[in-house]
This record gives C-alpha cells, structure tokens and sequence, in this order.
C-alpha cells in the first residue's frame, strides 16, 4: 500500500512540478534555433531559389514559365546524358553491390581483430578524399601504369582506360563502396547463421540455402546501401571528371557548364529538379519495396 | 518403448571422438548405441559434449576419429542436406520471412515433393501439432510454445528415420513445458522415430526418455532406463547429477564378495559393488536421502550402516520434510521422510540406511 503511494507521488512529480533546472523544458526547441537559422539561409534560401528560376521564361526571367524545362527535354544530347546517367548510377549501385557484399559476409565471420582492421581499411579509405583517390586510378589506368603492364606482360595490346565509362565505373564503385558495406554489415551481423544451418538440415544444399535464407534476410542492408549509393552517384562530378570524357558526360557535368560557363542559372535549375524527383522516386521506391518485405518484419 | 516404425534408424557411435584445434577436447571417446524406435536422451552439464555429440550427428562438424553409423552406413563425412535427420533447435531456428506453412513445406520443396502432396502432408503435421488456423501467420507472431510447435512440425513433416532435439524446451516456461514433454512423447509414440534429445535438466530426461546416457567432461558416464540410472548409479558424477545423493569418500577395501566398505575417518560404510568398482584407492559410497531414516542412537543393526551425527536443521517441503544432519565424521547428510516424523532440532541422533541401498563406485 505504502509502495503505492510512494509511487504515484513520484510519478505525479515527474508530470507537473518540474526541478529548478529543468523549468524551461518546452523551449528547449530554442537551441536548436541557429542551426535552423543556418539551414534557412544556406540550404532552403538557395534551393529555393534555383527552384524559383527554374520556372522562368528564357527572354524575361521575371516571368513564369517553363522554357528550361522543354529545354532540357527537347534536346536529344541532354536526353542522352540523362539516361547515361541513370544507367552509370544503377551500373555503379550493381557493381557496388557485388564488390561489397563479400566484403560485408567476411566483415561477419572473421575474428575480431580482423574485422577491426577490415573497418579501418574502409574509413582509411575514405579520409584520402575522393580527388586522391581519382587520381590513384588516373595513375593505375594510363597507358603506362600497372594494369596496361599485366595487359602487355600477357601479350595483349595496351589498352585506352581513361576517358572510357569502365574507368568511370570503376572510379565510382571504389568511392561508394563503403556506402554499401556499412549498412550491409549491419544487417547481415543480425542474421542468426543458424537459420542456414536448420535449412542444411532440412535438406537444402549450401548454396540453395545461402539463396533460400541468408539472401532475403540480408535484403533490409542491400535496398539501404543501394539507395545511398544510387543517390550519391546520380550526382557524381569528380570522378566522371577526372576519369571519364566530355563527349560521355553525366548530368552533374552538364549542371556545371550550364552554371558557370553560361551562367544559365535556370537550365541549372531544371536539372537539379530533374535529379531531386529522382532522389525522391528512389525514396519512394525504396520504401514500397522494404515495406513488400518480410525480412524487415524479421529483424528487430 | 513403443513399437518402433520400420524407417526408423538405429544409430552407433564407434570411438568417436572431436577435438577443436589445441583447446580441451570436447569429446574423448564415445560409445553409444541408440536402438530402433527409442526415445535417448544425452544429458549433461553445459560443455559435457551432448551437443557435440549432437552436432556430429546431424552433421554440422566432423570427428577428428572414429565412425557414426546410421543403419549400418558410416555418415561421418556426409554433409548435413544428405543425412535425412530432422532437427529441432534450441531457439527453434524457424524462417522469420515465412509463414508457419512456408517454413514447414520447406523441406518438402528440397525433395520436390508436388504440390498437393505438398499441401496434404503440411496439413497433416499442422493438425498434428494443432497449429491449422496459424498456417499463414509469421513465426514472430507466435508465443515460444506456439513457435517450438512450427519447428516439431518442420522437423517431422519429411517423415525422417531419425529425429534430433536440442534443449527443445529450455526456452519454455515451467508450466508449458510439461505440457509440451508430454505432448513430444505423443508424437513420437505416433512417429514411431528414433529420437535423440539433448537437455541439462535432469528431471525433463527422467520424464521422457527410453533411456538417458550422462554426459561429463566428454565421456558418458552411464547408459541405462531412468530407474537404473537412480536406483543404480555407476559413478559418484551420475548420482549426484540425477537426483540427490549422500556421498561419502574413502578408501576402498574389499571386505567380501557383495560388499566393500569406505573407510571414512575410522568409520566404515558398506555397500553394494557395481561394475566399475575399483579394487583399491578411492571411491566413494552413495545413497539416496529417501532410502535413509533419522532414528535417536541405537546398536546398529544387521544389514544396515548407522552414522551418527546431530540434527542441524529440519525443512518443511508439504509432501515431505528434509532432514539435515551433521555428522561425527564430518560432512552433512540430507534425510527426507514423511512429514509427520517430527524430531527436536539439535538432537543427538543416528542416519541409518541399508546397505542393499548403498552403491560403492568410483570416486570422481
């Protein structure tokens, strides 16, 4: 009875009166004011003003209209870099996929100590940059470096790299690698490998359960993983850049030209909306298809 | 034993023995022959190597030594999808992307069984299990008994010669697991199985199994019914992991041909030989507190051992009250008798016990 009591009297303190230092409890929203402040001035103003010239017409950008946007449609050469892009960002989200999800399962199996050096290898990587690491592959893909010499030390012809979408893809499957790895290891830590096993048991070969059970349960780490990397890729500009050529451009080079040689800010602006619907689309997609699956359902 | 089904396999371990990498070895050398139809049951301690023994059987590892036969066939190389064993794991191990029937035909779709065939026999086991109107639910939507139920019913559904359990109910609660012990008994009545379960409980082997082999420290220590394993315990390790024992330690010295006596600080306890009583050193003598009697000091008697000593303590249990009693030749002894036996605390008196009760075995 005592306890009771005890109890309910705490917990109507916790309810109404409030300890000195937590009397402003409600406007504690109030520290996070600057950096609204800041994301106001710096992210939503700009946006919205790239957004805001986008809907204007070419010979009075006061006006309304959608002259950039036709414009970027009506062109076959604009066309054409849209869909490159797409496909370089799915082809890049793919081998992304293949490379990492070895590396992820490894990630899972291996000692401690050698799973730390696995993640220091991943995070070391990626404090180089991603001009440095561009230009690691300029060095490894010119007509004179390592590969062109294992292609000749086998009696092949040397072969062009630079300036090729191979080079690009590669180049960007390096970068985003470790977009994919995070959140595949995190996914794939949970899996009980035991499921494996009890479908061994069951009579499914390796391989058969592999594909029957771990692949579906891993599915959570892959749509997460594969929706960062496509997003980052989509909007890829060094790598291309560096590694790829003019005449095979991606939508983020066209941006630029568009930017600061011509200073069409509008032209711009309709590409950038072009990317933010299919980041959005992504979004969408992504959502109905973890929310089609039960492996979300399985992990907690 | 129920009448065992013609598909039923008969299992030997021969010298069987794993060892992992330097480390201490998980089992020394096993011997075991599990018949057709029975119902066995590896208990032991955590790291006495039943689930080893477990493991190698369904296939997850491979002896360093020694064969394990099933039917006559040495299996002890074969990967786990050729072994037709049904296994149910300590946390049921089900598909938590599939429904109760997906994960239950799933091992019919490995032996492309068709597809009405498919739906009769999924229906059969759910009926059997009585699980029909959980058919489409996922297993994270299932209580833990509901859920050791799916994985029973997976297990058995492919009709295996030879069913595996390991610690099926250690997840369970008290009261659900009776039910469930008895509920496993009736299927494998109905299977007509070989069945091999693994548990730590000592009371959950003496509940259900055919026969119980005790695992310690990689060997097992004895084979036998529950009763022969309590009534006749072979090792000082059985005696005290089934049940309650008194246990005292001495040297052995053959006195005649039925009895040996423990010479514990000047007092002699005789008993029973078994067969692995040793002819000299150390052993030690055993006897059950319900066979022992709390009487006030008298000459001792023909045929029985008498230990003088002072009650301790007396506990009320309802159906029984247990003694406790400190004894002259050091140690305590437990006695539990009926509850209208009533005794003054303190008192200065006598635990009696027959010989025919008292076991002499090896000291371990």
């Amino acid at each position: 009875m005592g306890g009771q009591l005890l109890s309910g009297g705490v917990m109507g303190t916790a309810g109404k009166a409030r300890l000195p230092f937590l009397a402003g409890i409600d406007r504690w929203w109030l520290v996070a004011l600057p950096v609204l402040a800041f994301l106001a001035l710096f992210f939503v103003y700009p946006s919205a003003t790239i957004l805001l010239r986008t809907f204007t017409r070419f010979d009075a950008p006061q006006v309304g209209g959608l002259d950039n946007l036709v414009w970027f449609f009506s062109r076959d050469a604009n066309r054409a870099i849209l869909l490159r892009t797409f496909v370089v960002a799915g082809l890049s989200t793919v081998l992304t996929s293949l490379v990492a999800f070895p590396y992820a399962y490894l990630m899972t199996q291996v000692r401690p100590a050698v799973r730390t050096l696995m993640f220091g290898v991943l995070l070391v990587s990626m404090f180089f940059g991603i001009l440095l690491r561009n230009f690691a592959w300029v060095v490894m893909l010119q007509m004179q470096g390592p590969l062109n010499d294992v292609i000749a030390a086998l009696g092949f012809e040397r072969q062009r790299f630079l300036g090729t979408m191979p080079a690009v893809l590669m180049g960007m499957t390096h970068v985003l690698f470790p977009f994919m790895v995070l959140p595949l290891y995190a996914v794939l830590r949970g899996i009980d490998t035991r499921l494996v096993l009890a479908a061994e048991s069951l009579g499914a070969r390796p391989a058969r359960a592999f594909w029957d059970i771990y692949l579906p349960l891993s599915l959570p780490g892959f749509i997460a993983g594969a929706l960062l990397v496509f997003v980052l890729a989509l909007g890829f500009f060094i790598t291309p850049a560096v590694l790829g050529s003019t005449q095979q451009s991606l939508l983020s080079q066209l941006m630029y030209a568009q930017f600061y040689r011509q200073a069409a800010f509008g032209r711009a602006g309709a590409m950038a909306l072009v990317l933010l619907v299919a980041t959005v689309a992504a979004l969408v997609l992504a959502s109905a298809l973890s929310k089609r699956s039960r492996a979300y359902e399985a992990t907690p | 034993m129920t009448a065992p089904s013609s598909s039923a396999a008969e299992v030997r371990f021969v010298s069987v023995a794993k060892r992992y990498g330097a480390g201490p070895t998980a089992i020394e050398s096993l011997d075991l022959t599990i018949r057709r139809g029975e119902f066995i049951t590896l208990l032991g301690p955590s790291g006495s190597g039943k689930t080893t023994a477990l493991n190698l059987l369904a296939g997850f590892q491979e002896p360093t030594s020694g064969q394990i036969l099933i039917d006559g066939e040495d299996v002890s190389r074969l990967p786990p999808h050729k072994r037709n064993i049904g296994l149910v794991f300590q946390h049921y191990a089900l598909f938590p992307h599939m429904t109760v029937r997906e994960n239950i035909a799933y091992p019919l779709k490995q032996r492309r069984v068709a597809k009405a065939e498919m739906a009769r026999r999924v229906d059969d086991v759910l009926r059997m299990v009585s699980l029909e109107i959980f058919a489409d639910r996922l297993p994270r939507q299932l209580s833990g008994g509901q859920q050791q139920r799916v994985a029973v019913a997976r297990a058995i559904v492919f009709e295996p010669r030879l069913l595996l359990m390991d610690e099926p109910l250690g997840a369970l609660d008290r009261k659900l697991r009776e039910s469930v012990q008895l509920e496993l008994k009736r299927i494998h009545r109905e299977l007509g199985a070989t069945v091999v379960f693994v548990t730590h409980d000592q009371e959950e082997a003496l509940v259900m199994s055919d026969r119980i082999a005790v695992f310690n420290a990689g060997r097992i220590q004895q084979v036998g019914t529950a009763e022969e394993l309590y009534d006749a315990p072979e090792t000082q390790f059985v005696a005290q992991f089934l049940g309650e024992s008194n246990c005292w330690v001495g040297e052995v010295s053959p006195n005649n041909d039925a009895l040996c006596t423990v010479a514990g600080a000047c007092r002699e306890i005789a008993g029973q030989r078994t067969p692995r009583t040793p002819t000299s050193g150390l052993a030690a003598a055993i006897v059950r507190p319900e066979r022992c009697h709390v009487v006030a000091r008298t000459a001792a008697i023909e045929g029985w051992n008498s230990v003088p000593g002072r009650l301790r303590e007396v506990v009320y249990l309802g159906s029984q009250r247990k003694m406790i009693v400190d004894l002259e030749i050091g140690g305590s002894a437990v006695v539990t008798c009926t509850p209208d036996v009533v005794l003054p605390s303190e008192a200065a008196v006598c635990v009696r016990f027959p010989i025919s009760a008292t076991r002499i075995v090896p000291a371990s």
